[in-house]
Parts: C-alpha cells; sequence; structure tokens
C-alpha cells in the first residue's frame, strides 16, 4: 500500500527529478527519501505542489558525532492520505547551506530561520534572514542545537539592534505594541504600519519567551521529558505530552491498552473543551459584551474544576505517561463526568444562543479579520483557525491516534474565513468534543490503562502528529541513550501566527485583539 | 445601539439570561469567601485601599497566566476582596511576575520594574518564577526572579491554584506589618 504510494510519488515526478532521489524507504504508514542537497528544493516543492501536501516540520539535527554531516529533514502530509513522506539530505560542515524552500512554500519561512539560529546552516535564496528566537545581541557562532554547545553555557550579550520591516510613504506610521499588553497575555511584539485607520502591515516579532526547550529535551530522560512536554504550553499540556509519549512509544514499538487510549482520547477533548470556552469569551470579551464574556468564563473554570476532580489537575498535568495514563477512571467518577457534562452542554447552549443572538457582537465579528483560502493554503495553516477558511484537515480523522479510529466526529468547515466563522468552528468542535468524551467514556474498554515499563532503544526516530485545541502539532524524535537525541517539536502556533499577519491586513487596529483573540495562539509553544 | 437592544428583546424578552445553576460547590465558595476577606481585611490595614497588581509574563508556559485569568472570572471575582489587575506598571503596587525569566524578557521585565512606583513588592509566582523550575539549566533562561530582582514572595506549584495565590497575597500583606 504505501510502497505503492511511494513508487506514484516518483512516479509523478518531471524527469530530471527522479535522479535526484539516493535511497527510499518505507516505515508503517512513513515514506522516507534522501535526495541530493541541491535539488532539495524541486523535489520538495514539487511533491508539496502537485500532491497538495502540507509541511508538516522542516528543521536539522546534528549528526556530526555518527555520520559526519548535518542532516536536514522536512515532513510533508500528502493531502487525503494516511501516509507522511520525510525528505531528508545531508549538509556537510564545512559547506553549511541549502537551497531556501520558502520561495516555493511560504511556511517554510520561520523553520528556515531557526534552523538558522539553532545550527548556522544558511538557506540561500531565503528571502529575509533575519534571527528567530536568538536575538541581536546573541554572539555569533553560538549555535544552541549543535552537539557542541553546552546546554547549560550562557553566552553574553552583544550590542545590536533588530530590523523591522518597515513600510515608507506619506501618512504611514508605525505603532509599536509589545512585548508586555496591557493584559494578562504572554509577551510578543506586533509592529503595525498604519495610514489612517486600516493596518498596511503587521510583523509579528515572537521569541520572547524562548527557552530552549529543544535542547534541554536531548538531557532529559525519557520519563522527565513527559514532564517537560506538559510546560511546551500551559493550557495544550495535556496534547503536547501526548504527541511526547507516542513519539516514544512509536520508537519502542509498544502498543498502549485499549482503554489507556480511550482514556487518552477522552482527556484530549476534556483539554479541547477548556480552551474553546476560553477562546469563545475572549471573543466576546473584546466586542465588549461582557455578560458573554463572564458565561465563558464560568463554564471554563467549571471544566477545569472537574478536570481537578477528575485528575487533581486543572490542566491535566501528570495525566500521560509512557505507554499509557497514569490514572484510571472508576465507574463512580465516569458517571460524575459525563452527568457534568451534560449539564455544561445545557448551559453552553445558552451562551451560544446569546452570543449568537447578539448583533453587536455579530457586528463586530462577521466580515472582521479575513483569512483567504488560498493564503490558508500557502501558509499551512492549521486547526480551527484553517478549517474557518475552508481547509478541511483534522489530523484525528486524517491520522488517527489514540482511539479515534473508533469514535465517530464531524470535523466542521466553514469557508467564510472571519472572525465570525472561527468562532462558529469552535462552538461547533465544542458539541463534537463532547460528544466524543461521552462516546469514549462511556464505551470504555475493559483492562489495563498503561503498559508495563518497556525499553526505548536508541538511534530510531518516532514522530507524532496531535490535534490540539490550537491544531496540528508535532513532536518528532531521535531517541538517544536513555533520552532523546534530537526532539524537534511544533506547536501549531508556529504555522499560524503567520495567518494573523495576512488576517489583519486592511483592519482597522482596534480590531486587532478581537482577530488574535479568534486565533488564540500560544507565544510559548512557538517560541520554545 | 438601540436597534440592537430593541432586536435582543423582541427575540429573547430580555437582552441578557440569568444564570441557570449554581457555578461552585458550597464548600468550595466558603473556602474561596473566607481566603478573601482574610486578604481583603490584610489589604486594607496595609494599603488603605485596594491593591494593584500588573502581571509580567517572563518566559511562563502560559498556564499561570490562566490561573491569574481565572481569579478575575465570575466564580473568584478578586476584585470583591479588594484585589485588582492594572493595564500598567506605573499604575501598579505589586509586579506579579512568572516564568524563570528568559534572556529574551529580561530588559523587559526590567522595564517594568522601573516604570513601578514604591513600594514595588515583587511576587514571583509559579515554579518557574520561584527557581527557575524546570528549565532553571537552560542557556536561554535565569534560575528564577531572584537572579534579576528583589523578590518579596515565592508562590510554589506549577501552576499555583486561583485560591493559594490569594492566601499567598495574604502572607504578602502580613510581612509588610
Amino acid at each position: 500500500m504505501t510502497e505503492n504510494r511511494l513508487r506514484e510519488i516518483v512516479d509523478s515526478m518531471p524527469s530530471e527529478l527522479p535522479s535526484a532521489v539516493r535511497s527510499s524507504r518505507v516505515r508503517g504508514e512513513e515514506i522516507w527519501i534522501e535526495v541530493e542537497r541541491e535539488r532539495f528544493r524541486d523535489v520538495a516543492a514539487h511533491i508539496h505542489n502537485s500532491w497538495g501536501a502540507n509541511l508538516i516540520t522542516l528543521h536539522a539535527v546534528d549528526n556530526r558525532t555518527s555520520t559526519g554531516d548535518f542532516k536536514v529533514v522536512a515532513v510533508l502530509a500528502l493531502k487525503g492520505e494516511l501516509e507522511t513522506l520525510t525528505i531528508m539530505f545531508p549538509v556537510e560542515p564545512n559547506e553549511p547551506r541549502f537551497p531556501s524552500l520558502t520561495p516555493e512554500i511560504p511556511c517554510a519561512d520561520w523553520y528556515e530561520r531557526e534552523i538558522h539560529d539553532m545550527f548556522g546552516i544558511v538557506p540561500v535564496d531565503h528571502p529575509e534572514l533575519r534571527p528567530l528566537v536568538l536575538y541581536d545581541d546573541w554572539p555569533e557562532g553560538e549555535y544552541p542545537l549543535r552537539k557542541d554547545f553546552d546546554p547549560h553555557r550562557r553566552p553574553g550579550r552583544i550590542p545590536s539592534a533588530y530590523r523591522f520591516r518597515r513600510v515608507e510613504g506619506e501618512g504611514v506610521f508605525e505603532i509599536p505594541v509589545g512585548p508586555i499588553h496591557a493584559g494578562v497575555i504572554e509577551p510578543g511584539h506586533f509592529r503595525f504600519s498604519v495610514a489612517g485607520e486600516p493596518i498596511i502591515a503587521l510583523e509579528v516579532r515572537l521569541g520572547y519567551v524562548h527557552k530552549g526547550i529543544e535542547k534541554l529535551s536531548e538531557s532529559t530522560p525519557y520519563d522527565k521529558g513527559v514532564y517537560l512536554s506538559e510546560r511546551i504550553s500551559g493550557d495544550n499540556s495535556f496534547a503536547h505530552s501526548l504527541a511526547y509519549c507516542q513519539a516514544v512509544e512509536a520508537i519502542a514499538g509498544v502498543e498502549v491498552p485499549e482503554r489507556g487510549l480511550y482514556l487518552r482520547s477522552a482527556f484530549a477533548e476534556m483539554e479541547r473543551i477548556y480552551n474553546h470556552f476560553g477562546d469563545l469569551g475572549g471573543i466576546a470579551l473584546d466586542t465588549a459584551f461582557g455578560v458573554g464574556a463572564a458565561h465563558a468564563a464560568i463554564l471554563r473554570e467549571r471544566m477545569m474544576a472537574m478536570n481537578e476532580r477528575a485528575t487533581g489537575s486543572r490542566f491535566l498535568r501528570s495525566v500521560n505517561r509512557l505507554g499509557g495514563v497514569s490514572l484510571d477512571l472508576d465507574q463512580e467518577q465516569v458517571e460524575a463526568v459525563l452527568s457534568q457534562l451534560v449539564i455544561l452542554k445545557l448551559e453552553f447552549k445558552e451562551f451560544v444562543e446569546l452570543i449568537t443572538g447578539t448583533p453587536s457582537l455579530l457586528d463586530r465579528t462577521e466580515s472582521t479579520g479575513r483569512l483567504s483560502l488560498e493564503a490558508a493554503k500557502d501558509l499551512n495553516v492549521v486547526g480551527p483557525g484553517a478549517r474557518a477558511s475552508g481547509v478541511d484537515r483534522d489530523v484525528r480523522r486524517d491520522h488517527p491516534y489514540a482511539a479515534y479510529r473508533n469514535l465517530s466526529f464531524r470535523v466542521p468547515v466553514r469557508s467564510e474565513g472571519d472572525v465570525d466563522a472561527r468562532m462558529r468552528v469552535k462552538i461547533d468542535e465544542v458539541y463534537e468534543s463532547m460528544s466524543i468524551v461521552d462516546q469514549a467514556l462511556g464505551n470504555l474498554p475493559k483492562g489495563e490503562v498503561t503498559t508495563p515499563k518497556f525499553e526505548i532503544p536508541p538511534g530510531r526516530i518516532g514522530m507524532s502528529l496531535v490535534e490540539s485545541p490550537r491544531g496540528e502539532l508535532v513532536h518528532w524524535i531521535i531517541s538517544g541513550d536513555g533520552r532523546p537525541f534530537r526532539h524537534k517539536i511544533r506547536d501549531a502556533s508556529f504555522h499560524n501566527w503567520r495567518a494573523m499577519e495576512v488576517a489583519v491586513l486592511g483592519n482597522i487596529v482596534p480590531d486587532f485583539p478581537l482577530i488574535n483573540k479568534s486565533f488564540n495562539l500560544s507565544y510559548s509553544g512557538s517560541d520554545l | 445601539m438601540f436597534r440592537a437592544i430593541d432586536k435582543g428583546v423582541r427575540r429573547k424578552g430580555v437582552v441578557t439570561i440569568p444564570l441557570p445553576i449554581v457555578p461552585q460547590a458550597p464548600e468550595d465558595a466558603r473556602e474561596l469567601e473566607r481566603a478573601g476577606l482574610e486578604l481583603e481585611e490584610r489589604v486594607r490595614k496595609a494599603f488603605g485601599r485596594s491593591l494593584a497588581i500588573r502581571e509580567v509574563d517572563a518566559g511562563s508556559c502560559n498556564a499561570c497566566e490562566v490561573e491569574v485569568n481565572a481569579l478575575s472570572n465570575p466564580i473568584y471575582d478578586m476584585e470583591r476582596f479588594g484585589l485588582h489587575v492594572v493595564a500598567s506598571p506605573r499604575h501598579a503596587d505589586v509586579l506579579l511576575v512568572t516564568g524563570p525569566v528568559t534572556r529574551n524578557m529580561e530588559h523587559a521585565l526590567l522595564q517594568a520594574y522601573r516604570s513601578t512606583p514604591a513600594p514595588k513588592l515583587i511576587v514571583a509566582m509559579g515554579d518557574c518564577a520561584c527557581n527557575g523550575g524546570v528549565f532553571r539549566d537552560s542557556y536561554a533562561t535565569r534560575k528564577g526572579v531572584a537572579e534579576v530582582l528583589k523578590v518579596d514572595l515565592c508562590i510554589p506549584g506549577c501552576p499555583p491554584r486561583p485560591i493559594d495565590i490569594l492566601r499567598a497575597f495574604s502572607t504578602l500583606m502580613d510581612s509588610l506589618r
């Protein structure tokens, strides 16, 4: 099956390309090809465009200690297929560069700037190779993700200033916002260029909360790695730890007991529900509809209190563990959760009627912050933000994990692409999530919730995709000695921040917070 | 505006709807009430007015922010106990700092500190802010707020629960006597 797909891919290439493929192999639903460095862009762009593939991650690995070179890895998901395609090529240390993918696949932009920051490998022809998370005061020649960089050393600062993109012309002025904002939110800098009221350009500058998580993970034993992964993005703790566990389980070739899988799906949806409650409340708040915001805040608080009663953690932390989950729910607890959900569903319905029946709110949400389907595809936008623009993609359905194969749910898709569409997609998703929790907990299989302790062999690769509340996230791990040798993390926000820059264009500055809230992106997850 | 209200009234009969059921278990509500009133008394004694808090995220994973925001929801509603979150450090009595202090936020944190008027109380909230937490050995972070500012109170927890944050503020007020 997967072998056939590989053949189809190679056959579909224009005549000069197949010779660029040096080797290929197939493992489960993963296809791997190794290509020549100089023709990487052509091969990747061809598959991306002609197969309607999504770029899932693009990153480098310092392999100098074993094969004497760096590897650059790009993973694509083939549209409508289960398979993922990994394209890999070596980069010699004495010639650290490769042809940039950004001119062909715009979404590669931040990935390549990150590779440049972290490994000192230059993507040639990149349109604007500025630092991403290591600021200008970071000394040259220090590359944190290279193996010879001491993880505990804190290099000094050099005097330097960041260059923002400039828009020039009569009547154009800039509004700098952040990194510390008026509300209690994460830090990031937004640089608006405006002429009159409408925004003509926005540059999102992040990196303020860069904590070196990928490097830390390389010195963190697997069991503690679960703990670390829960702290990548706090409100997506469960989704991140789930992806981490699944990647490690893939490396070890371990099966999680059925009951553990069902519990994972239920908890993942409980996380989505409280996040979506918060997002919807944020939209009400930013349209100055305080009553709606208060209702949503109560719903969210009750959901988090329920998380705490069921698992001991309001954020569902310390629930995932390698090989399953760390706790079981007895019949009484299951019933408590399900009956609470019934009440919440009724309350949520009232809340939805309230916000969707309030013209002053709809007046702000409709046609605001529109993201076109074309832009959403070009930037590989993921999650509710993509589905509100007509991209029919959901990892739970397209690359099923945990118990999703056995659960039935709808993937809401809309076409308007505005704040209103994102709001309504999230509303529909809450109902679907409630139904999934109901199905999963109502049909919990008997048995263990976790496998006994297992060995994790070094030198293998495991990848896991998870549909977090914000959308598709990826953990990609090469195993080392009792800990990851390389751990690439990609949060949904890393793709979606670019969509913000596009969605705000032509909107007035006061609508920015609303548009921002409708995406509700993670800074910590993006900065790592 | 009038049209909106009119439409709302005609459609639903009312513009707002009452909350259908009790939002919180009675014992939790009582516990919260007790902690809140204790805090209110102490804040009044120390400041003779309410307490203004500016939150600064210096590298948190955002879980601490979720809990600080929860304190303003209708269930905790900390403003009734005389605590409120202000938009600028210039209006703040307390800087509530979360995160281990990343290299890239250090400058902004110090700027916020300089903008804060006396008494410039510094509260480090969450394990990261207290001692760097899981990030303490990273090249990109400090080992907590105390490496850059004099900390008046640490609130441990990952993240601390909303009610624990309220109780910790009582401790802070006691320390001012």
